[in-house]
């Protein structure tokens, strides 16, 4: 079976194959997503539930485009205005949903580890649409399928990324779209480096397969893809950074400072930016040279393809039930 | 409960601080009439045929935060130290007379006073009068007393009233809410954690101040490769410093904890493979001094959690002994060792006549058979709850029966 597992809660659970795998069956829904009317059928009777226990609002509506475009029923929890807030515990929501019968369940939630504990107490696919500090697995998933058509649209080989220098910059600590793109770049050849003052790098980081950076001009240096993190603002005012202009002055990319980069090197952003502190506007916008429009784009796509597969042994697709 | 007649038990392997030695023990109106290879069973005397197993001194177990009695006594434990860490805090004297009587007569509870009121580490609590309502020592609680000007106005007080301070080492500073140990595997699973040197500044700082103030101090765990260096010194000049550590931080690195399981989620985190290798040599060369089961029982709404939310802690009681004896047959330790670890050595500490097999002391008594295999299995465990680090582990050393003061319990 081209792809073993019944939840996606990582791509630390991936092997390589099965990350081509994926990224290979979203370049369908890219095409449909292109056309007039963006509507299957594929999942249709299938229930799919959004369970947000973090507010978000571009991943949750990503994932209901992707599930609505299959044709699924899709229903979205917001657990801040749920009963969580009464003190209900997660598994005890979890047997809620489970009872619902749900065919897939998609988690967000503030903990890390909290999608894997889901997982284990219902019957059904469970997709991490990040938890806490650990993962983050469909945002890499996208941002390789963007860097993939990217640099095809260049006329580069791009079946995987082998000998791609790739900086990602922002707060490492706190950030799980940083630990599943480090996962995801490096199973796909990519030199990763990581880029962030101190007090903002997590202990050991390198153990991942990463070269470690404080300065943002070094670590720029012959730079083939540069990955802005979204820097969270109560962490720019002296707790763990001075004050956000501070912040810019090292580690903003700025026009200037993208010139260390290859003359073609490629910006991406995971959203929301914050505008004039970790990317300059001018850079953001940066026609043939910013992706970060694209990564919303693929995104979806990416989504559709992970509920596809999660929910193909449900609906009996031959060769997985 | 008083012992009603003399028993003797004969074909022992005698645990004494001296080695292990054959021999008999007879107990007379709850203490040790006679003890060794010349102790002989007198007419009326109930004999019980040992059979060459192990007899030892009840299991005293300093700094538990729970009196889970049906697991002490499988586990062939007669005393505990009670953590202040209740519910209200030990931080009152009447709170403690209370606790001080409340195991009797099968078991014996000895509770550490709280350093401060409510433990909140700033205002000191009634210690001399704790103390004459039963308290055997004083404790920091779970938490470490970051004011250093208490810490060293406390051990000052500790000092003159001649009880230990037991303290729990961790920065609080540093290690802010953090559930694991910085490192690799922390930052794979994206939790939040603290560098080790929090507890190695801790220890230095204690150490410091216990100096200062001539005090009695007992870091209940100790878990890392410097931590123990700074205790392994101050011992060598002559400070009155002393150590724990419980099995988990033996046996156990923080590799346990890659798929979340909050039974792994401990207080303080689990550590490095470097720093396990450290707590073996430092068991190993006598820098630790009592090994503790830390049984700390947490139900399912403390542990089914995600890992950085649920409650730290682990149900310890049972398998301590087992876990000491891993120790013995991995040639870390003797069997002489590791009961002056589990029973004499913190008997001391609490300044109480008990721990060790001796004439007039108190018939705190194991019978044990330290090759008995058995499976540890959380759903078939005495305590009050089933958090197990070792759970479906095989584990070798049951106790086959227990007397406090003479009087046989389970019987």
């Amino acid at each position: 079976m081209a792809f073993p597992h019944r939840d996606l809660t990582g791509i630390g659970q991936l092997e390589r194959h099965e990350v081509l795998y994926l990224l290979h069956e979203a370049e369908q829904w890219v095409q449909l997503n292109r056309q007039r009317s963006k509507h299957t059928d594929l999942l249709s009777g299938l229930t799919i539930i959004n369970a947000f226990f973090e507010n978000s609002t571009r991943t949750l509506l990503s994932f209901e485009i992707a599930g609505k475009r299959l044709g699924a029923d899709v229903v979205n929890m917001h657990a801040a205005q749920s009963s969580v807030k009464k003190g209900e515990t997660l598994i005890d929501t979890a047997i809620t949903l489970n009872a619902m019968r749900a065919d897939a369940i998609v988690i967000r939630h503030g903990s890390s580890g909290a999608t894997g504990l889901i997982a284990d107490k219902v019957d059904c696919p469970v997709l991490n649409a990040g938890d806490g500090q650990h993962e983050h697995p469909t945002q890499a998933l996208l941002d390789a399928l963007t860097l993939r058509h990217a640099l095809r649209e260049r006329g580069e080989n791009a079946e995987d990324f082998t000998g791609l220098n790739v900086v990602i910059c922002g707060d490492i600590l706190h950030s799980r779209v940083a630990r599943s793109n480090i996962l995801c770049l490096t199973v796909l050849g990519a030199n990763v480096r990581v880029c962030a003052p101190p007090a903002l790098m997590p202990a050991g980081v390198e153990a991942m397969g990463v070269s470690v950076f404080h300065r943002f001009d070094a670590a720029l240096e012959g730079a083939d893809v540069v990955m802005m993190l979204r820097l969270q603002s109560e962490r720019m005012s002296g707790q763990f950074i001075p004050s956000a202009r501070e912040y810019r002055h090292l580690y903003g990319l700025t026009t200037d400072r993208l010139a260390l980069a290859r003359p073609d090197a490629l910006v991406m952003h995971p959203g929301p930016m914050n505008r004039g502190v970790e990317i300059d506007s001018e850079v953001a916008d940066m026609a043939g040279r910013s992706l970060i429009t694209r990564q919303v784009e693929m995104g979806v796509a990416i989504r559709m393809a992970c509920l596809d597969i999660l929910t193909r042994e449900a609906r009996g697709v031959e060769g997985w039930a | 409960m008083k012992q009603a007649r003399p028993f003797t038990i004969i074909n022992a392997q005698l645990v004494t601080s001296q080695g292990v030695v054959p021999g008999a023990i007879r107990c007379v109106d709850g203490t040790i009439a006679a003890i060794g290879a010349d102790a002989r069973a007198l007419d009326g005397d109930e004999v019980i045929d040992a059979r060459g197993k192990l007899v030892a001194p009840g299991l005293v177990d300093l700094g538990v935060f729970a009196v889970d009695k049906p697991a002490f006594h499988f586990g062939g434990i007669t005393r505990a130290a009670l953590m202040p860490d209740q519910s209200p805090p030990l931080d009152l004297p009447s709170r403690v007379g209370f606790i001080a009587k409340s195991g009797k007569p099968d078991l014996w509870v000895h509770p550490l006073a709280a350093a401060t009121r409510g433990l909140e580490g700033t205002e000191l609590a009634e210690l001399a009068l704790m103390q004459q309502a039963g308290a055997r020592g004083i404790a920091t609680g779970r938490r470490w007393i970051a004011d250093s000007g208490v810490m060293l106005r406390l051990l000052q007080y500790a000092a003159m009233l001649d009880l230990v301070v037991v303290t729990h080492a961790e920065d609080a500073g540093l290690a802010g809410s953090a559930v694991a140990t910085a490192g690799e595997i922390a930052t794979r699973l994206g939790l939040p954690s603290a560098p080790a040197e929090a507890e190695d500044l801790a220890i230095a700082r204690d150490i410091a101040l216990a100096e200062l103030a001539g005090a009695k101090l007992h870091f209940r765990q100790v878990t890392t490769a410097q931590g123990f260096e700074l205790v392994r010194a101050a011992k060598a000049r002559g400070v009155a410093v002393t150590c724990g550590i419980t099995p988990a931080h033996f046996m156990l690195s923080d590799l346990a904890t890659v798929d979340y399981r909050t039974f792994f989620r401990l207080s303080p985190p689990l550590r490095s493979e470097e720093d396990r290798q450290a707590a073996r040599a430092a068991i190993a060369d006598g820098t630790v001094d009592v090994i503790a089961s830390g049984h700390d029982p947490r139900g399912p709404e403390d542990k089914r959690l995600p890992f950085a939310d649920a409650a730290p802690g682990m149900a310890g009681a049972e398998t301590l002994l087992a876990m000491i004896l891993n120790l013995v047959r991995d040639g870390v330790i003797d069997t002489s060792r590791a009961f002056d670890l589990v029973a004499r050595n913190p008997a001391r500490l609490l300044g109480v006549p008990a721990g060790e097999l001796a004439e007039g002391l108190e018939a705190d008594i194991a019978l044990i058979d330290p090759d008995a295999p058995w499976i540890i299995d959380r759903r078939k465990m005495e305590a009050t709850a089933d958090n197990t680090p070792f759970d479906r582990q095989g584990a070798q050393g049951r106790v086959l029966g227990l007397w406090k003061g003479g009087v046989k319990l389970g019987a």
